[in-house]
């Protein structure tokens, strides 16, 4: 619980949405892919030899968590430490393949001041585009972050 | 990987075939290294208990991972994943059987593609949908 007196003004709120990250870019590895598929349980074997129906080698909903640091930074300091995820939404254009080069930049779509059962809580909704070499969007996620 | 799920067979009310997975501190400490998410709430017992929790936890993106490996196994190796959203609820715990769930909510054409939204989600051993999410697969037609 903190106990501190941060208010989220409308002039605030209006910094701080669209504010973009620097973009980030990670080149896509065979063994990378091979290594999640096995973490997270799934012996898809479009992840490990591909399969007639991707085409060859395609990477896992989520691999794209992998890239780090498309944080985008509020424009304004704010007293809040700890940080839960509050959940993703995926939109899924098209596969990523060992070899390319994908650059992620995050913005923010919108900020939330709430007081819930963890005291005061500044809500952050983020949406990741992700984009291949030939600038085509792969997948977006949009997360909801909660700074308490 | 199984066999094909074409649109034909595919109702709205149709449940997902329920599938329990264990995943261990040892899975946790796997999703770490190929994620990049070293938060140490997922591998260090002392640590993630001096912030008030219980137990280590496993990571929500873990848990998001495992409703796509979910709803893309259905969908087998001609469906596509076109959408995938997933919402922390509730804590979860290795060492502790997960189940995941769903059912078919709707069945719909949008230009060339044949699209079911499910509504998929983890349960812990009390029953509780920890991480509720939905999803919407493209599926191959049996034309």
């Amino acid at each position: 619980m903190s106990s501190n007196s941060f208010t989220l003004t409308d002039e605030m709120r209006e910094q701080s949405i669209g504010v973009e990250s620097e973009p980030a870019s990670m080149v896509i590895e065979q063994g990378h892919i091979a290594r999640f598929a096995e973490a997270i349980g799934d012996d898809n074997p479009a992840y490990t030899t591909g399969t007639p129906e991707t085409g060859g080698i395609v990477a896992p909903p989520t691999f794209l968590r992998a890239m780090r640091g498309i944080r985008p930074e509020l424009p304004y300091d704010i007293p809040f430490t700890r940080l839960l995820d509050g959940g993703s939404d995926w939109e899924y254009f098209g596969h990523v393949r060992p070899g390319d080069t994908i650059t992620a930049i995050g913005r923010i779509e919108d900020i939330r001041e709430r007081t819930g059962s963890i005291g005061q809580m500044l809500i952050s909704t983020i949406k990741i585009t992700y984009r291949n070499q030939h600038d085509a969007i792969v997948a977006t996620q949009t997360s909801t972050s909660i700074r308490y | 990987m199984g066999q094909q799920i074409y649109f034909e067979d595919v109702s709205e009310g149709m449940e997902l075939p329920v599938e329990v997975r264990n995943p261990t501190p040892r899975q946790l400490v796997q999703y770490a290294g190929a994620s990049g998410d070293f938060y140490e709430i997922h591998y260090d017992r002392n640590y993630a208990q001096s912030t008030g929790l219980k137990d280590i936890i496993i990571h929500g993106a873990l848990k998001n991972a495992m409703l796509g490996a979910y709803v893309t196994g259905w969908a087998g190796p001609a469906g596509e994943l076109r959408r995938l959203t997933v919402q922390y609820r509730g804590m979860d715990y290795p060492d502790e059987p997960i189940t995941a769930k769903g059912h078919v909510t709707r069945v719909y054409q949008e230009g060339h593609f044949n699209l079911v939204d499910c509504t998929i989600w983890l349960e812990n051993p009390e029953g509780q949908q920890t991480t509720p999410g939905t999803a919407t697969v493209h599926l191959p037609s049996r034309d």
